[in-house]
């Protein structure tokens, strides 16, 4: 299907995007942020994924993949903020 | 129900992609952590939704819409977290930026511990 090559194009040119940022990003919350952002092309590409292959395993990963995101999150900023002025 | 699914997946990933330019050319952290917040509420709720309605079947659509609902909640808070701790941090701001009201509040509060550190000796 043509929406599915279409979609995983416009992801992976998002997921590349914010590699760039994370491999030149000035600071530390800068790769955090790009991280973040990776992480939630790469739900989006398993849920992609998902449509195109009608697999049930793959939503389940979907699900499990935004709870995570979020724990990471704000695991990171934990760590980010750690760091004093 | 597939034309639906479909507008559904190509503006969540092109939501995704604007979000991927926006953190590759805003000025500083707190703008990047903006447009990353944006996609990651509505993107990626778009493109779980629009899976969900390809699939069409009650199990993977109640879960993806389960997934959906909790990425749209938790976006907004992650990117909260995420700009505070990158103010503690010490991040620069953008020189663009006028008015920075945490420093005023920050200000405030080093004064407030100076007085209390004078009238204890």
């Amino acid at each position: 299907m043509i929406v599915f090559v279409l979609a995983s194009v416009l992801l992976a040119v998002a997921f590349a995007l914010a590699l760039i940022r994370a491999a030149i990003g000035p600071t530390v919350a800068d790769r955090a942020v790009a991280a973040d952002i990776g992480l939630y092309v790469l739900i989006g590409i398993l849920a992609v994924i998902a449509a195109a292959t009608g697999r049930a395993q793959f939503v389940d990963v979907a699900l499990i993949g935004t709870l995570l995101g979020f724990l990471a999150t704000v695991a990171l900023a934990a760590l980010v903020g750690r760091q004093r002025r | 129900m597939t034309i639906a699914a479909s507008i559904f997946l190509l503006s969540g990933a092109t939501l995704t992609l604007l979000a991927g330019i926006g953190i590759l050319r805003f000025p500083d952290v707190f703008t990047r952590a903006n447009a990353a917040t944006k996609a990651a509420g509505l993107g990626i709720a778009f493109l779980l939704l629009g899976a969900g309605l390809w699939i069409g079947t009650w199990e993977a659509g109640i879960k993806l819409g389960l997934a959906a609902m909790l990425q749209f909640v938790t976006a907004p808070i992650s990117g909260h977290v995420m700009g505070r701790a990158a103010y503690r941090s010490g991040a620069p701001l953008a020189p663009i930026t006028h008015l920075d009201d945490l420093a005023l509040q920050h200000e405030h509060q080093e004064a407030y511990r100076r007085d209390l550190d004078d009238t204890s000796i």
